[in-house]
């Protein structure tokens, strides 16, 4: 596919005296069709982000979900500086789910930093350059990265341009004497100004510069500022709707239960034994699934609990967590697949004075995210309207038509506020998706489909269970010489395996071990069990060689500057070893991703009872620069969060080919008695914009299992924390 | 029947005496504020106000709230007036929610524990807001209440 900025970014076209200016998409008869659809005759788009309406309010359209991380003001943020917007005068919209928004710029982004190849966890969705244009994913911590810096920030300033010549052509002065700012033209030689809203329609007369010139940083005048989130009053005051609000005349509510055993086949349902009850109106039976319809979920709910439902029993009932480990290892001893190979790692091996192997094992997680998995699909007239929040309102829009085996233009879907994504709400992860269209398709009311949270927890697409091996040789001047690390399943980003350390000689492999539990992707992917191992592993070595675990790090990042000091601010902002408080300790764990890097430092004790408390994680942030500040730090906080509960107790087990787990009961979180202080530095490297969303989550576990180490002797080389009973040991024993 | 005065409105509702007083909010009275997070009461995120009390109401049948008054999210910002509840507020000042659908049971929980409570300890915090956020906001939820009850203590 060609991209080449000029078509991809911006075209133009004339409608009605108005100028429409679009992100161009392969087809440009589609701006007048976003101007038809989302313009009243008064107003003009100038790009289809950006809107400016004569009474100068301006519009951007967010083509990205919010789902906590602050997209919904961060991108604004980026094209109203550009443009020298009146931040107070900028409304914000949710791009509706046409490809009119497609979000061919994330793509490009992605295309970008991760090579030709489309990431992994899109494949199957993605298999035409057309069918990539129709991509609106939030996710890969991408939306400021690529679409703000590709998007937003040209679009902003490419209006901005069109604005001066306007104004200048109009005063017929020369455009270098005129101004931008706070949403007025100035003319500072005769005093005079114009609204953006006076000269919005005239602007239609020039041609959108595909490369405006941008700001330099210096002149930034809301990026890089701590502005409040325009999500949030809505988010204190209840108003803030998520897809389980959604509330339609005549709506019923559907309840499931599928085979707890990963895609086993229904056998049989008692249907009869609930019809009489209050408000129910019909049981439907899916493949793997049974599905109570009533006019309130609870009586949906508890139909559902008193049916006798049976499903057929598989050689997948025999799986546990204990035999795909058993699996993994027969795996690790056959051939495996190249990853990383550099200098002669066998032969460094084989001379090292010092050789020391460890395995490190994480267990499959669930999402878990706030609100339980739910959507609301309507069948009527030959269409279908579907109501839910989604990390890619096209995708869903696409996967409802393609289930429902209609046409995606005939499919509208209504975005929501999302209660949490973190990967499940992805169009590759759709099973909630499918059932709630499946069931809806047997009704000509609205059926809103509510996972309980047990469903939720025991049907999700897990972070898988990774196993991997290292062995490491130090030389006889105890210089690390060679690393080699075999591991299970090679996931996005493909690099997650990769240490930044040099070393002479590395060999990285995998082997594929496919099981029945279905795979999905987890904040931040495979970072978040491949750091773990990593950090750990070099943790250990850098003990077993008698050596400082951070000078240690730092005399292999000689050549990654940006490494070097993201740790060292870690480390001196967290007071790296000095007056610590008797019984605590201090972990440190590094890791970039997505193109952010990140160094956490955590203090940890030991409570009598043996278990870990974290008393306070300093995390050192490079994300190039921060747009928002304020949700650059919260996102770190949460990120932390989110790393720091999977350490302590994050854990699905799989017995009889299901998971055991169910509900918070025995899928626990953290919560606020537990929760660390967390400080977070930003490093303004001035670098490439790096994501946000998951880059804090990775290094977490292994900078509270580095410290719990020193604490008590003990290399934690699986998870979670809580099934282990800790016993503190002197310090010089360690 | 069952009856009670939600947000100051005097309810009377032909529903099942077991159905959990969540589902009669969500369900029955369109107030969808007050959210459903696990059903068992292990979350906090269905948490209301019966007379003043903090109440999981997933697990709270109606029967059991009868002749009360309950006040949820919606009730919490009415009451207020145009500006919202000082929690409220101090949730925006100090940019507390993430995704928020936490965010409702949360400062229901911490709007009751002030009440009761205008100046409590970490410990009495940490015992008394055990409300589960996904999206990890825990160290700004302390920074809110913190201004809280110092506001208070001056
Ligand atoms: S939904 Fe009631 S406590 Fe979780
Ligand atoms: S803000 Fe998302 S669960 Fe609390």
């Amino acid at each position: 596919m060609k991209m080449n900025r000029r078509r991809f970014l911006l075209g133009t076209t004339v409608i009605g005296g108005g100028l429409l200016i679009g992100y161009a998409t392969t087809r440009p008869s589609k701006h007048a069709q976003a101007n038809a659809n989302l313009a009243t005759d008064e107003q003009s788009f100038l790009t289809t982000w950006l809107r400016i309406d004569p009474d100068n309010t301006v519009t951007v359209i967010v083509p990205h979900s919010e789902m906590g991380q602050g997209v919904l003001t961060s991108l604004p943020m980026m094209a109203a500086d550009e443009m020298d917007a009146d931040w107070s005068k900028v409304r914000v919209e949710q791009a509706p789910a046409t490809d009119l928004f497609a979000n061919g710029v994330l793509i490009k982004g992605f295309a970008v930093s991760m090579g030709v190849s489309v990431p992994r966890f899109l494949d199957g969705l993605i298999d035409t350059a057309a069918q990539i244009m129709n991509i609106q994913i939030t996710g890969g911590s991408s939306s400021v990265r690529f679409t703000g810096e590709n998007g937003m920030r040209v679009a902003g300033a490419a209006a901005r341009e069109m604005l001066i010549k306007t104004a200048a052509a109009r005063w017929e002065v020369p455009e270098s004497e005129l101004t931008a700012r706070l949403s007025h033209v100035h003319h500072e030689a005769t005093g005079r100004s114009f609204t953006y809203g006076d000269l919005v329609t005239d602007a239609a007369r020039f041609e959108p510069s595909p490369t405006p010139v941008l700001k330099d940083p210096s002149a930034f005048t809301l990026m890089g500022k701590s502005i409040p989130r325009i999500d949030i009053p809505a988010k204190v005051d209840g108003s803030a709707a998520y897809g389980i609000d959604a509330r339609l005349p005549g709506m019923l509510y559907a309840a499931v239960k599928t085979s707890p055993v990963f895609g086993n086949k229904l056998v049989s349902v008692n249907s009869d034994a609930v019809m009489q009850r209050r408000g129910v109106v019909r049981v439907v039976e899916l493949e793997d699934a049974v599905a109570v319809v009533a006019d309130n979920y609870w009586r949906a709910k508890e139909a559902l609990a008193a049916l006798d439902i049976r499903f057929e029993e598989t050689a997948n009932d025999q799986v546990s967590t204990q035999s795909i480990y058993a699996q993994y290892d027969t795996a690790l001893q056959g051939e495996l697949e190249e990853d990383v190979e550099e200098g002669d790692t066998p032969a460094a091996l084989a001379s090292a004075a010092q050789v020391i192997e460890a395995t490190y094992r994480v267990p499959y997680l669930a999402h878990a995210a706030m609100e339980p998995m739910n959507c609301t699909v309507h069948f009527h007239d030959g269409k279908c309207d579907v109501w839910t929040g989604t990390q890619d309102n096209l995708g869903i829009r696409g996967r409802v038509a393609s289930v429902a085996e209609m046409d995606e233009n005939d499919v509208t879907l209504h975005p929501f506020y999302l209660g949490g994504g973190f990967g499940r709400r992805l169009p590759n992860v759709t099973n909630t998706i499918d059932q709630a269209t499946r069931i809806a398709q047997q009704f000509d009311v609205p059926v809103k489909t509510i996972w309980s949270r047990e469903e939720d927890i025991q049907q999700d697409y897990y972070r898988p269970a990774v196993t991997s091996k290292f062995r490491a040789g130090f030389d006889a001047n105890n210089r690390l010489i060679a690393w080699e690390n075999h591991y299970i399943g090679r996931n996005e980003p493909a690099e997650a395996a990769h240490t930044p350390y040099s070393i002479e000689n590395k060999s990285i492999a995998f082997a594929e071990s496919e099981t029945h539990v279905p795979f999905g992707a987890w904040r931040s992917v495979a970072h978040s069990q491949h750091t773990f191992f990593l950090e750990s592993f070099v943790d250990e070595l850098a003990h077993r060689s008698g050596q400082n675990p951070y000078q240690f790090r730092l005399d292999m990042l000689a050549d990654k500057p940006r490494h070097a000091a993201v740790l060292r601010a870690a480390a001196e902002r967290a007071g790296w070893e000095r007056n610590l408080p008797e019984g605590h300790a201090q972990g440190i764990a590094l890791q970039e991703s997505f193109g952010s890097i990140v160094a956490q430092v955590a203090e940890v004790s030991i409570t009598p009872d043996g278990q870990v408390r974290v008393h306070r994680v300093t995390c050192a942030v490079d994300c190039g620069r921060a747009i928002n500040p304020d949700t650059v730090a919260s996102q770190a906080e949460s990120g932390v969060i989110f790393g720091l509960t999977a350490a302590l107790f994050g854990e699905i087990t799989i017995e009889q080919g299901r998971v055991v787990q169910s509900n918070f009961t025995d899928y626990e979180m953290l919560r606020l008695a537990d929760s660390p202080e967390i400080d977070v530095v930003t490093i303004k490297s001035g670098a490439a914009l790096g994501g946000l969303g998951e880059p804090a989550t990775p290094p977490v576990a292994a900078a509270v299992a580095n410290a719990v180490y020193i604490l008590t002797g003990q290399r934690v080389r699986e998870l979670p924390l809580k099934n282990y009973r800790f016993t503190t040991v002197p310090p010089e024993s360690v | 029947m069952a009856r009670f005065r939600v947000n100051g409105v005097e309810q009377e509702l032909d529903i099942e005496p077991e159905m959990p007083l969540l589902w009669a909010l969500r369900d029955e009275l369109g107030l969808t504020g007050t959210k459903f997070g696990c059903g068992v009461a292990a979350c906090g995120a269905c948490t209301v106000q019966v007379n003043g009390n903090p109440v999981r109401s997933c697990v709270t049948p109606v029967s059991a709230v009868e002749g009360t008054e309950i006040t949820t999210i919606e009730g919490l910002t009415a009451s207020a007036g145009a500006l919202l509840s000082p929690v409220q507020q101090a949730w925006i000042e100090h940019q507390v929610p993430q995704c928020g659908y936490c965010q409702s049971g949360m400062i229901m929980a911490v709007s009751a524990l002030l009440t009761s409570n205008p100046n409590p300890t970490d410990a009495d915090v940490d015992g008394a807001i055990t409300n589960v956020c996904r999206c990890g906001t825990y160290p700004r939820v302390r920074r809110a209440i913190r201004s809280l009850t110092s506001t208070t203590t001056a």
